[in-house]
C-alpha cells in the first residue's frame, strides 16, 4: 500500500491542508509500529500522535479506535503528550482531516499491532492464532492458557514496519468504536482543575506581556524604559525594533507596566487601513486568476432558456476565541522550551528556530491544551512573544498571556470574500450552465515546514528590527466548496486571489466554505424557484451521490419538511447541503428563523454522514457546535476597522451569538460502519448559512445575499 | 481602585502592599498584595485557584465569573480590596469534598462542552441561579447565562445540563 493509499478509496484525492505543504498526516508504510502505539507493563496502551486536542474530543477518538482493535476497555489507552522531542510529526491539527488521515492510518496500525500479538502468541502457545482471544492486555487460548501483551512484545515485536496490510475488525467484532465513551477531559474542565496552558505554572515563572503597536502600520519612536523598569516587580523591558515587551514578577504588575508602556511609547499609527466595509472594494484590486473546474457541454448550453446572476459577499471574521491565546518559554542552556496550544508544534519550532537565529533542535515546543481555536488564530505568534520575552531573562520561564484587545486586533482573519454567480436553466428545468467568480485574499498563513528565507508565519517576526515578511495565503482555500455538488454540463470555476490585504489573513473554520456554499445554495433555491419545483427535490434531481441524497433526505423528513412549503411572514425555512472539501463529511441542514424585532434561528434539523461513526456523541458534539458557530458567522459577525487601527478590540464591538439566541437542534447521525471515517469539523459551515438565507427568503421573499444578514439588511432589502 | 489613588502626593504606581482578608470556598484566605489587584489574579496566582479563567479583563464575556456573598460577579475587574471578609465561592467550591455538585454531574453526563474554558463562569452563574430558583425553564437559564459567551457552540448542551440538574434535585 501506497501512502496515497490511506487517503479515500475510490473518493477524490483530499486537497491540500489549510495552510499545509507535503503529504497527508498519520501513519505512513514503513513506520515502525511501535511510532505510534506502545505497549505498557500493566496491561494498557499509549497511543503517539502529533495531532493535538483542541476541545474537538480528537484524542477521545483516536483512543477509541486504539481500543476497539487492542481489545482494552477505552480507559485503557492513554495519549502521550504532544511533544517535538518524543511525538510523531503530524503537520498541523486543521482542515477537517484528523479522522481521515491520521483515525484511518491508526485503525490499521492498531490492527497490525493486534495481528502481530496474535501470531507471536500463537507460536508460543502452539494454537492457530485464529482460536485464540486478544482482550485486557493479554492473549488466551480456548484451553485457559494466556500470554500478557507485553510480554509478546518485548522482544522487539512492535519495531516491525506497518504495512498497512492488516484489516481491521469488521463491524460486527466493535466494541467501542461507535459508542459514546464520555469526555475524560471534561471533569477537569467543570472542577476547575489545571487544564489549559493558561494554568501551568512553573517555578519562578515570570509574566510577559507584549506591547502591540495601536495599529498594523504603525511606527515605534522613542520609549522610556527605564522609567518602565523603575515599575514595581518589572524584571525586563525589551525591543526589538517595534517589538516591545514587559516582564514582570506578578501578572498584576505585567499589566501595571503593559497599560504604562501603551500610554508612553511614542507611536506613530502611520497610514489608515484601506476601508474593508464593503467587501466589493475586491473586485477592484488587483488579482491574479485561478480556474479550479472549467467543462462544457455546447448542446447543453443551447437548450438554456433562463439564466440568473447574483452577487454575495462576506466581510472579514475573527476567530474570537473564548480567551486569548498564552503561551509560556524558557530559555536554558541555549535551548528554548515553549509550551503552546499551537495546532502545528514542529512548523512552530522550525519558525521560532528562524526567527529566534538558532538551529531547530535548541527549539522543544510542547502542546497544552488552550481554549478552542476554529483555525489559525494568536496561538503560534504569543509563542514567539513568550521566547523572544524569555530570551531577555535566562534561566525564568515567562508566561505570556495576549489581552482580549490584542486577539481581536492581531489575530489573523478569516478573509473577506466576493462571489459572482451566473446561472441557466433549460426549459426542462436542469441547470446547465454555471459560473462562478469569487475574490478573496487567501488563508493558511500558518508556520511551515517549507523553508521560506526571510518570511514567517509569526506576528511579532514583522516587527522586529530587522523584520521577515509575513507568510504568502494560500489561493486554494478561497475556493473551497466553489464548486457547485451539482451535475452542471457547463461549469467554470475561477477564484481571483488578491494579493494586497489590508488586514492579515489565516484560515478560519470552512474557509471559503462559508461564502461559496451560501452563494451556491443560495442561488440553487432561486433557479428551484423559477423551475417551479421545491428546493429540497431540485436539489435531488440534480445529485446522483447516494450519500448526498440520503442526508438531504434525512434532514428534510428530520425537519418535516413539506414539498413547497412556504413561510407566514415571520417563519419560514430553508435548507442547505455541501459536501465539505468535496471529499468530507456529507452535511444537510433545515434552519427555520423567526423574523421579528430581530433576526433569529430558532430551530435547525440537520443530517450528517461522516463514514464510520467512531464516537456519536462526539460527532453529534462538533455538528451542533459547528451549526451554532455558523448561526454566529451569519447573522451577527464583521470585523471593522477605524483609521489605522483595527476598531474591534472586545465583545461589545464584536457581537457573537448568546444563549438567549442559541436554537434548539437536533442531528442524524447517518453511520458507514463500512467506510473510512470522514472529517466533520467544518461540514455545516457553510451549509447553514445558505438556509438561513434561504430560510428568510422563506419568510418574507426577500434576499439577502451580504453577510452579516443583519436586520438592518433585511429591513433594507425589504424596502 | 480605592487605596493610594486619593492620599495627596502619593504616587498611583508606587507599590502598595497590604493585608487583604476574605473566605473562599469556606475556608480562610489571607494575601498580602497590592489591594488593586483584580481577584481574579490573586485567585489564580496568590490562591493557586485556577479555575477561575482569564477571559477579557473587562467584565464581558463571564469566563472569569465567581460569586462574593451569593452573587455572580466577574472578578477580572473587581479589586480584592472590595472582596475583603466577604465571601467568595469559585467553581472549585462547587464540589462537596470529593462529591461533584450535581450541576457537575449533570455537564459531564450530558457532554456539555467542548474546549471547556467557559464552563468555570457558566457553573458559578447556575449554581447561583439554582440557589435562588431551583427550578428554572429553558428561558430563565438562557437569561441566567447570557452574559456567558461560549465560542464552541455547546450552548444547547449547557442548557441541557442545568435543567437536568434541577430536575434531579427534584427527583
Amino acid at each position: 500500500m501506497t501512502a496515497a493509499g490511506l487517503g479515500l478509496p475510490g473518493g477524490p484525492e483530499p486537497q491540500a491542508a489549510a495552510g499545509g505543504d507535503g503529504p497527508g498526516d498519520g501513519p505512513k508504510p514503513g513506520d515502525r509500529l511501535d511510532h505510534w502505539i506502545t505497549l505498557e507493563a500493566d496491561g494498557s496502551a499509549t497511543l503517539h500522535t502529533g495531532k493535538v486536542e483542541i476541545g474537538q474530543g480528537l484524542h477521545v477518538a483516536l483512543a477509541q479506535l486504539v481500543a476497539d482493535e487492542l481489545g482494552l476497555p477505552f480507559e485503557r489507552v492513554r495519549v502521550a503528550p504532544v511533544d517535538t522531542d518524543d511525538s510523531p510529526d503530524e503537520g498541523i491539527t486543521a482542515g477537517s482531516r484528523s479522522m481521515e488521515e491520521t483515525g484511518l492510518g491508526i485503525h490499521r496500525v492498531a490492527a497490525e499491532v493486534r495481528v502481530a500479538l496474535l501470531a507471536a502468541a500463537a507460536v508460543r502457545l502452539g494454537v492457530p492464532a485464529a482460536e485464540l482471544a486478544l482482550a485486557g492486555g493479554e492473549v488466551r487460548a480456548a484451553d485457559g492458557r494466556a500470554i500478557a501483551c507485553t510480554d509478546l512484545a518485548s522482544d522487539g515485536l512492535l519495531g516491525r514496519a506497518f504495512t498497512g496490510t492488516a484489516a481491521p475488525r469488521p463491524p460486527a467484532q466493535r466494541r467501542v468504536i461507535g459508542t459514546s465513551v464520555g469526555r475524560p477531559d471534561l471533569f477537569g474542565k467543570v472542577t476547575g482543575g489545571r487544564v489549559y496552558i493558561q494554568d501551568l505554572e512553573l517555578p519562578g515563572m515570570l509574566h510577559g506581556r507584549a506591547v502591540r503597536p495601536p495599529g498594523p502600520n504603525a511606527t515605534l519612536g522613542a520609549i522610556d524604559d527605564a522609567a518602565l523598569r523603575a515599575l514595581p516587580g518589572v524584571v525586563a523591558v525589551t525591543r526589538d525594533g517595534r517589538f516591545l515587551g514587559v516582564v514582570a514578577e506578578r501578572e498584576e504588575q505585567a499589566l501595571a507596566a503593559l497599560e504604562r508602556a501603551r500610554r508612553s511609547a511614542g507611536w506613530d499609527a502611520g497610514p489608515d487601513i484601506p476601508s474593508i466595509a464593503d467587501p466589493r472594494y475586491l473586485v477592484a484590486a488587483e488579482s491574479a486568476e485561478t480556474v479550479a473546474r472549467e467543462r462544457s457541454d455546447p448542446a447543453a448550453l443551447a437548450g438554456a432558456v433562463t439564466r440568473l446572476d447574483a452577487e454575495f459577499t462576506r466581510p472579514f471574521i475573527a476567530h474570537a476565541a473564548i480567551a486569548p491565546s498564552c503561551a509560556v518559554a524558557v530559555l536554558e542552556g541555549g535551548r528554548y522550551t515553549v509550551w503552546a496550544h499551537s495546532q502545528g508544534i514542529f512548523r512552530l519550532r522550525n519558525e521560532l528556530a528562524k526567527v529566534l537565529g538558532v538551529p531547530t533542535d535548541a527549539v522543544r515546543v510542547i502542546h497544552a491544551q488552550g481554549p478552542g481555536v476554529y483555525g489559525h488564530n494568536g496561538s503560534d505568534d504569543v509563542a514567539l512573544d513568550a521566547a523572544l520575552l524569555a530570551r531577555a531573562v535566562p534561566g525564568r520561564p515567562v508566561r505570556v498571556q495576549w489581552m482580549r484587545d490584542d486577539e481581536f486586533a492581531w489575530e489573523p482573519f478569516g478573509t473577506a470574500m466576493v462571489v459572482r454567480l451566473s446561472a441557466a436553466l433549460d426549459g426542462s428545468g436542469r441547470v446547465v450552465d454555471w459560473q462562478h467568480d469569487g475574490w478573496g485574499h487567501g488563508s493558511g498563513t500558518r508556520p511551515s515546514m517549507a523553508a521560506r528565507p526571510g518570511v514567517a508565519s509569526l506576528l511579532a517576526a514583522r516587527h522586529l528590527a530587522e523584520p521577515l515578511a509575513g507568510a504568502p495565503p494560500q489561493v486554494s482555500g478561497d475556493l473551497r466548496n466553489a464548486t457547485p455538488p451539482y451535475d452542471v454540463p457547463n461549469q467554470r470555476i475561477a477564484g481571483h486571489f488578491v494579493r494586497s490585504a489590508p488586514l492579515r489573513t489565516s484560515s478560519l473554520r470552512g474557509l471559503g466554505a462559508h461564502l461559496n456554499v451560501f452563494a451556491v445554495e443560495s442561488l440553487m433555491d432561486e433557479l428551484a424557484g423559477v423551475a417551479g419545483v421545491d428546493p429540497v427535490e431540485f436539489r435531488l434531481r440534480h445529485l446522483e451521490d447516494e450519500r448526498a441524497r440520503a442526508v438531504i433526505r434525512a434532514a428534510a423528513d428530520l425537519a418535516g419538511w413539506v414539498p413547497g412549503e412556504r413561510g407566514d411572514g415571520e417563519r419560514g425555512r430553508g435548507m442547505g447541503y455541501a459536501r465539505y472539501k468535496d471529499s468530507s463529511a456529507y452535511a444537510a441542514v433545515v434552519i427555520e428563523v423567526e423574523a421579528g424585532t430581530e433576526i433569529r434561528v430558532s430551530r435547525a434539523w440537520a443530517a450528517i454522514d461522516a463514514g464510520m461513526i467512531v464516537s456519536p456523541d462526539g460527532l453529534r458534539n462538533q455538528s451542533e457546535g459547528g451549526i451554532v458557530q455558523a448561526i454566529s458567522f451569519t447573522l451577527h459577525e464583521a470585523v471593522r476597522t477605524e483609521g489605522p487601527r483595527v476598531a474591534t478590540r472586545g465583545w461589545e464591538t464584536y457581537r457573537v451569538l448568546r444563549f438567549s439566541e442559541a436554537p434548539t437542534i437536533e442531528v442524524a447521525l447517518l453511520d458507514q460502519p463500512t467506510q473510512p471515517p470522514l472529517g466533520a469539523g467544518e461540514a455545516f459551515t457553510g451549509p447553514v448559512a445558505a438556509a438561513i438565507g434561504n430560510a428568510i427568503w422563506s419568510a418574507l421573499g426577500v434576499r439577502v445575499r451580504d453577510l452579516p444578514l443583519t436586520r438592518e439588511r433585511v429591513v433594507a432589502a425589504i424596502g | 481602585m480605592n487605596l493610594g489613588d486619593d492620599l495627596p502626593g502619593m504616587d498611583p504606581e508606587a507599590p502598595v502592599f497590604e493585608v487583604v482578608a476574605f473566605a473562599v470556598n469556606g475556608r480562610r484566605a489571607s494575601v498580602v498584595v497590592d489591594p488593586r489587584t483584580p481577584l481574579l489574579y490573586v485567585l489564580r496566582n496568590d490562591l493557586g485557584l485556577k479555575g477561575t479563567r482569564f477571559g477579557c479583563g473587562t467584565g464581558q464575556c463571564g469566563t472569569c465569573t465567581v460569586m462574593v456573598d451569593g452573587r455572580p460577579q466577574a472578578s477580572c475587574e473587581l479589586p480584592v480590596s472590595a472582596v475583603a471578609g466577604r465571601h467568595v465561592t469559585t467553581v472549585e467550591g462547587l464540589a462537596s469534598g470529593d462529591r461533584l455538585d450535581p450541576l457537575q454531574q449533570a455537564f459531564i453526563d450530558e457532554g456539555a462542552g467542548q474546549c471547556g474554558y467557559c464552563l468555570s463562569g457558566i457553573l458559578v452563574s447556575a449554581a447561583a441561579l439554582l440557589e435562588s430558583n431551583p427550578q428554572p425553564t429553558d428561558q430563565e437559564v438562557r437569561a441566567a447565562l447570557d452574559g456567558h459567551i461560549c465560542r464552541c457552540g455547546a450552548h444547547t448542551r449547557i442548557v441541557r445540563a442545568v435543567r437536568r440538574a434541577a430536575e434531579g434535585a427534584r427527583a
